[in-house]
């Protein structure tokens, strides 16, 4: 009985193991190579033989790193809000409002979230450049809430139908309007679950590649994943790896530290839209 | 597919609001209605503004020569740059590709998922650890995944070429490319698979598991017979969900591969007729034929295979 059990911890013990592995394999990788000296960046080993700053020092000083990461930051930031703000407003009319059309606009964020990104890329690269917003923050501001809506509507309705709303109806009673009750009981219970959605949204517009590749030309709005893709050597012979290993160092470890604080509530929210429906 | 997925929910309005009656309201219900609209107005614009009418942009593109290094001479062309395309073996072999990374990631995907679902779900100890673990590819930035990748399987530099014969580079072969675009797709959004198909499992009652466990059934019985057809709605949301995004797939292939022996996506052609060759219409065409492609697969899943729409429940009343 008790070798039986013990096999039984065992067995789970190397399944956890695994997958620990399975996740952290590519990562530990790209970390080590960012702490490669640049003599043994292509040895091939799995461990670096001489540890060294010296990737991260040399992406830092320059400006076209640096100027990207500003880029990621602010426009992530920005579309996150604006996405999670509006999403808010329309989580909370699709929970717990009666109105016309409320199938029409899940329907319409449904269709939206299958929508193929390289078919806007044409059409905005086009219009973005008739209008002037083409390689600006704004020009990739604008497709990434708008992408990213649909994940907040989803997730932020399936949080708000969880809340106690007898709060609500109480203020009612006690003559608030629908808006007064929206404002005062019910924002601060969600704020939680809004909280999730931004980190939700801010992840999706953080990975972003397609848009921010082909709606920017110059360091002015080109994010990081954009960036790291036109990185080239210090000169012509060496190849950009150890920079380039740094550079995705330095965007990973925000989100991971991110996804380790917060993975209760990632999991609820990613899960939240997709199936309690 | 606008007018499929929005059929349901015109029929819907009026009926909802032919029960209510116009005249019937009162001053709560129109102010809430009136409330809903207005919150959902902001929304709706933007997603209507950003896409709709675009993608309406994109068709008019498509039907011009519009080439962007003579943009004075842009004319129309009626349906040549689709002809131009359909006849072109770049775009089937693109559309071979898709398809085939399509399907072997999904399928791979859904095999791999459940098993780690199922781990997440029977875990003794350790759920947590996993359950961290497996979140750490979905928050990663594809493109850093990819060029750890990329590294790795790059022969001199990296720890996994150089477990392999000497003298191959995996990536410049076709077919081993492909198994590599597809692994490093499989790595990054098996956790998302798991965690969908690890909520769908947490709806499956305990109760008629044990029982089927009572009557003598084996776990391979009871994860067929019991488990997946319960789990069938949420294993479809999941399917339709990564099918749609691995159609899409475009970030692992141009770092790993850059499209390059003809490795390339329909996005990655897409995005080269756009960005390499300057063809706005042909560029065009590319992006309304890969809609309807989407559009088509959307349509088989949920009419064909009765996927749900998430979010789609039935209204309270």
């Amino acid at each position: 009985m008790m070798s039986h059990r013990n096999r039984t911890l065992t067995g789970w013990g190397v399944v956890n193991v695994l997958v620990v592995l399975y996740a952290l394999f590519p990562v530990w990788w790209i970390v080590a190579l960012s702490f490669k000296d640049p003599s043994t960046l292509s040895d091939g080993n799995f461990v670096p033989r001489k540890w060294t700053w010296e990737n991260y020092h040399g992406i830092f000083q320059t400006s076209e790193f640096t100027r990207a990461l500003i880029n990621s930051i602010g426009i992530a930031v920005i579309a996150t809000t604006i996405a999670v703000v509006l999403g808010t407003m329309a989580a909370y009319a699709v929970a717990r409002l009666r109105f016309p059309g409320k199938r029409l606009l899940i329907g319409m964020s449904l269709l939206i979230a299958m929508f193929p990104p390289i078919s806007l890329v044409s059409p905005l690269f086009n219009i973005e450049r008739v209008l002037g917003i083409f390689d600006t923050w704004v020009g990739l501001i604008i497709p990434y809430m708008t992408f990213s809506l649909p994940l907040a509507i989803y997730t932020l309705s399936a949080f708000f139908r969880e809340i106690p709303w007898d709060l609500e109806k109480a203020a009612k009673v006690d003559g608030a309007t629908p808006w007064q009750a929206f404002r005062l009981v019910i924002a601060p219970l969600a704020a939680p679950g809004v909280f999730t959605t931004g980190i939700l949204v801010f992840i999706f517009c953080w990975n972003d590649f397609l848009f921010a590749i082909s709606l920017t030309s110059t360091t002015a709005a080109r994010t990081v994943p954009a960036a790291i893709a036109f990185f080239t050597g210090s000169s012509q012979f060496q190849q950009p790896t150890g920079s380039i290993a740094a550079a995705a160092v330095v965007i990973t470890v925000p989100i991971v530290i991110f996804v380790l604080l917060f993975q209760r509530r990632i999991v609820a929210g990613l899960t939240a839209g997709a199936v309690k429906g | 597919m606008t007018t499929s997925a929005s059929t349901p929910a015109a029929s819907g309005a009026p009926t909802a609001a032919g029960r209510q009656g116009r005249a019937g309201l009162s001053e709560g219900a129109r102010q809430e209605r009136r409330l809903g609209l207005l919150l959902c107005a902001p929304a709706v614009i933007v997603m209507v503004a950003v896409t709709a009418y675009p993608i309406a942009y994109a068709i008019y593109l498509s039907l011009q020569r519009y080439d962007l290094r003579f943009p004075g001479q842009a004319r129309w062309v009626g349906f040549s740059n689709y002809w131009a395309v359909l006849t072109s073996p770049f775009w089937w072999q693109a559309l071979w590709v898709t398809v085939l990374i399509t399907v072997v990631s999904v399928a791979v995907e859904l095999v791999l998922g459940m098993a780690l679902a199922l781990v997440m779900h029977r875990a003794i100890f350790g759920r947590g650890t996993v359950r961290t673990a497996v979140l750490i590819p979905y928050g990663i930035v594809t493109v850093v995944a990819a060029y750890s990748w990329q590294y790795a399987w790059t022969p001199g530099t990296g720890y996994l070429a150089a477990l392999l014969p000497a003298g191959s580079a995996p990536l410049t072969d076709q077919w081993q490319a492909i198994g590599l675009i597809i692994l490093a797709e499989v790595w990054k959004t098996t956790p998302f698979m798991a965690l969908l198909l690890l909520a769908g499992l947490a709806l499956v009652p305990g109760e008629t598991v044990r029982a089927a466990m009572v009557d003598g059934a084996t776990f391979w019985q009871r994860l067929r017979l019991v488990i997946l057809p319960l789990m069938k709605p949420a294993i479809l949301v999941a399917l339709l969900f990564r099918t749609l995004d691995a159609f899409r797939i475009f970030d692992n292939i141009y770092v790993l591969t850059g499209g390059s022996n003809d490795t390339g996506s329909v996005s990655i052609l897409g995005y080269d007729n756009l960005f390499t060759a300057l063809n706005l219409g042909i560029g065009s065409a590319i992006s309304v034929l890969i809609f309807l492609c989407v559009a088509a697969i959307a349509f088989v899943f949920i009419k064909i295979f009765g996927a749900a729409a998430p979010g789609g429940e039935p209204e309270r009343r």
